[in-house]
C-alpha cells in the first residue's frame, strides 16, 4: 500500500472529494486488523461506532466541509475519559469502567470531524516509560518488534507509526508522549500547562499532566492543537490565554531564532547513547544551516530534574489515586464473611489487587514522602528544587527563543530489559521531565535513525504559551530534514 | 549501599495507603523505596535556602464565578460503574460496618 496519509493530505483528498470518510476509515481500520496481532497498540477498537460516524460525515458533507479534522480516524489513549466506550487506563481497577461523559479534549476533536477508532494501549495511569506497565500486556515498536515502543503513550505513537490512524491524544507527566514519538519515529507535542483541559484525564500527577496530540508531522499537530486548545470551564487550570492559527505561523523560515544548547547537560552524565549524540548535533547543523543562530546555554539544575519529577509525581499520584476504593467504580476484591464488617480490609485489598506493581510503588513512594516528618526533607525540598529549575529555564529564554535537546538518551530498548529495575526506567525521562515541571510547551521531532533502525527524536522547549514559536521551529527542522517520511518496513505488508 | 527500610516502616506506610500488602510484596517495596530514596536524596544537597517551593505552574486568574445550575450526571449514570448500588434509592452499597 502507499505510505499512509497526513492529517492534511487525507483532509485535503476528503475535501475534494477524491476519498470518503468512510473509506478513510476502513483504511484505518485495515491497518488495525494487519498489524495489531503483532503490535497490541488498542486496547478497545471503536470500529462499528467509527464507521456509523464516517459515513454520517461522508452524508452531510456540507455540515462537515469547512470542520478542520472531518472524517480524519482518532486514536485515543486509554487514559482519556470516552463516553460510552470503556476506559481502562491501562489498570485492572478500571476494567470495567464505561465513563458517562467524554473528556474535553475528545469532544473538542470530535467535534471538529474526528473519528474515534479506538482507545490505545498505556502505562497504568500513565505510569512508565515502556508502556510494559499496562495490565493488557506491553505494546510493541513497529520498527523493532522485540523493543518496547516508549511510554507511557506507546499505544497512541504505535498507532500513527504503523498508519493506523494519523491522529493520536496522548498525556505527558514527565515525557509520555514525546518519548514514545522519539522512539517510534513520529511527532508529540506537550502544550503549556494549561494551554488544553485536562478534565476527564485520569488524573496522575495534576500539576505536571497535559494532554497532547501525536502525528506524524509538525503541521499535523499544529491544526489539532488549534482545535484542542483554549480554557474550559471544567478545569480551572486551563488557561484563557488566546489561541493563534498554529498553522499560519508555520512559515518554514528560521532565519535569526535563537536555539540553546544546554551543553553540559546534554553531554555530561546522563548516560546519552552515541548515535543519539550524533543524531542531535547533526540537527543543530542542520538549524543552523537554516539561519538559526545556536546559543550555548546553561540549565544547571536540570541534572536534578529526575529526584525532583519522582517526589512531586508520586506524591500528587498517591493524592490523586485515593479515589480508587472500590465504591464509586472500579474493581472490588471480594471480602470473606468473617472480614465483612471491616470496610478498611475491602479498600485495601481492592486497591492492592487492582493496582499492578509500579502504581503500588509510587502510591507507596508518595505516601512517604507526604507524611509527618518526611514532608520537608523530600516533598516541601523538591517543590524548591522545582522552583530553581524553573528559574534556569527563565534565564535561558532571555538570550535564546527555544531550547534544543535529544528526547530520550537511548533509542527503543529491548522489552523486559528494565522491567525490574524502576530506577533505569527512571532515566529515560532524564530530558523530558524538566518540561513538566516548569510548565514548558515541548515537542519531539524525527531527528534520524540509530542501528536497527531505530528513530532517534529531536526535543524542542519553548517559552510558556510560545507554541507558535516552538512548532515553526519545529517545522523549518522537520522541512530541512523530512525524518518523517521514513516507514517502519517490518510493518508494511 | 542503598538503605532497606524496614518491615515496620513499609507496613506503616502500607496503612496510610490503605494497600494490602503480602510477604513478597513486603520485600520488593522495601529493597525498590530504598534505592529510589537513596537515589532522591540528592536533591536534599541543593542549596534552597530562601527559595520558595513550586506547587503549581497554573496561571493565576480569577477563580470565581457566579453559581450556575448546570446539567450534571443523574443519580442513575452516577451510580453505573458502582461495584454495588441501589440505583431505586440512589445509594453506593459497601460491607457492612456495623454489627
Amino acid at each position: 500500500m502507499s505510505r499512509p496519509g497526513t492529517i492534511l493530505d487525507l483532509r485535503d483528498a476528503i475535501r475534494r472529494g477524491d476519498r470518503s470518510a468512510t473509506d478513510v476509515c476502513q483504511e484505518a481500520l485495515g491497518q488495525i486488523e494487519r498489524h495489531e496481532p503483532s503490535l497490541h497498540a488498542f486496547l478497545t477498537v471503536t470500529a462499528d461506532q467509527a464507521l456509523t460516524r464516517a459515513r454520517a460525515i461522508d452524508t452531510d458533507r456540507a455540515r462537515w466541509q469547512d470542520q478542520p479534522l472531518a472524517g480524519i480516524p482518532l486514536a485515543i489513549k486509554d487514559t482519556l475519559c470516552t463516553r460510552g466506550v470503556r476506559t481502562t487506563g491501562g489498570s485492572r481497577i478500571l476494567d470495567r469502567f464505561i465513563p458517562p461523559y467524554d473528556a474535553t479534549a475528545v469532544a473538542r476533536l470530535e467535534a471538529a470531524g474526528a473519528v474515534v477508532i479506538g482507545k490505545t494501549n498505556c502505562d497504568e495511569f500513565a505510569m512508565g516509560s515502556s508502556t510494559e506497565n499496562s495490565a493488557y500486556g506491553p505494546t510493541r515498536n513497529p520498527w523493532a518488534p522485540d523493543r518496547i515502543p516508549g511510554g507511557s503513550s506507546g499505544g497512541s505513537a504505535v498507532a500513527v507509526a504503523a498508519g493506523m490512524a494519523p491522529l493520536a491524544l496522548g498525556s505527558d507527566t514527565g515525557g509520555s508522549i514525546r518519548q514514545p514519538a522519539a522512539l517510534c519515529g513520529i511527532v508529540g507535542l506537550k502544550p503549556s500547562y494549561g494551554r488544553v483541559s485536562r478534565y476527564g484525564l485520569l488524573a496522575y500527577a495534576s500539576s505536571l499532566d497535559q494532554v497532547g496530540p501525536m502525528t506524524r508531522t509538525v503541521g499535523d499537530a499544529a491544526l489539532a492543537l488549534r482545535v484542542l486548545a483554549g480554557a474550559d470551564a471544567h478545569d480551572a487550570t486551563s488557561a484563557p490565554t488566546d489561541v493563534p492559527d498554529y498553522t499560519a505561523g508555520l512559515t518554514g523560515n528560521v532565519r535569526g531564532a535563537r536555539i540553546g544548547i544546554p551543553r553540559a547537560f546534554v553531554d555530561g552524565g546522563s548516560g546519552i547513547d552515541p548515535e543519539v549524540s550524533a543524531a542531535f548535533t547533526t540537527a543543530m547543523q542542520t538549524l543552523a544551516g537554516s539561519g538559526a543562530e545556536l546559543v550555548d546555554i546553561d540549565l544547571p539544575h536540570a541534572p536534578t530534574a529526575i529526584p525532583v519529577y519522582y517526589l512531586v509525581a508520586t506524591a500528587e499520584c498517591s493524592a490523586n489515586l485515593a479515589r480508587y476504593d472500590g465504591v464509586k467504580f472500579g474493581y472490588r476484591a471480594p471480602v470473606d464473611r468473617g472480614e465483612a464488617t471491616d470496610l478498611r480490609t475491602m479498600y485495601a485489598r481492592s486497591r492492592a489487587r487492582g493496582f499492578g506493581p509500579e502504581v503500588r510503588l509510587r502510591v507507596m513512594l508518595g505516601t512517604y514522602v507526604l507524611s509527618a516528618g518526611y514532608y520537608d526533607a523530600y516533598y516541601r525540598k523538591a517543590q524548591q528544587v522545582r522552583t530553581l529549575i524553573r528559574r534556569d529555564y527563565d534565564r535561558a529564554f532571555e538570550r535564546v527563543d527555544v531550547v534544543a535537546m535529544p528526547t530520550s538518551p537511548t533509542p527503543a530498548f529491548p522489552i523486559g530489559e528494565r522491567i525490574d529495575d524502576p530506577l533505569q526506567m527512571y532515566l529515560a525521562d532524564v530530558f523530558t521531565v524538566s518540561a513538566n515541571l516548569a510548565g514548558l510547551p515541548a515537542i519531539s521531532v524525527p531527528c534520524g535513525f540509530a542501528a536497527g533502525p531505530l528513530p532517534i527524536g529531536l526535543q524542542l522547549i519553548g517559552r510558556m504559551f510560545d507554541e507558535s514559536t516552538l512548532l515553526r521551529v519545529a517545522d523549518a527542522y522537520e522541512r530541512a530534514a523530512p525524518w518523517w517520511q521514513q516507514e517502519p518496513a517490518r510493518c508494511l505488508p | 549501599m542503598p538503605e532497606a527500610f524496614t518491615r515496620t516502616q513499609i507496613e506503616a506506610v502500607a496503612a496510610l495507603a490503605l494497600l494490602e500488602l503480602d510477604e513478597s510484596e513486603i520485600d520488593r517495596l522495601s529493597r525498590q523505596l530504598g534505592a529510589i530514596l537513596d537515589y532522591a536524596r540528592q536533591v536534599q544537597q541543593i542549596d534552597t535556602t530562601g527559595v520558595p517551593p513550586t506547587a503549581s505552574v497554573a496561571l493565576q486568574h480569577e477563580a470565581e464565578r457566579e453559581d450556575v445550575v448546570e446539567p450534571s450526571l443523574d443519580r442513575r449514570e452516577a451510580l453505573a460503574n458502582a461495584p454495588d448500588a441501589d440505583p431505586g434509592a440512589g445509594f453506593f452499597k459497601v460491607p457492612r460496618v456495623i454489627g
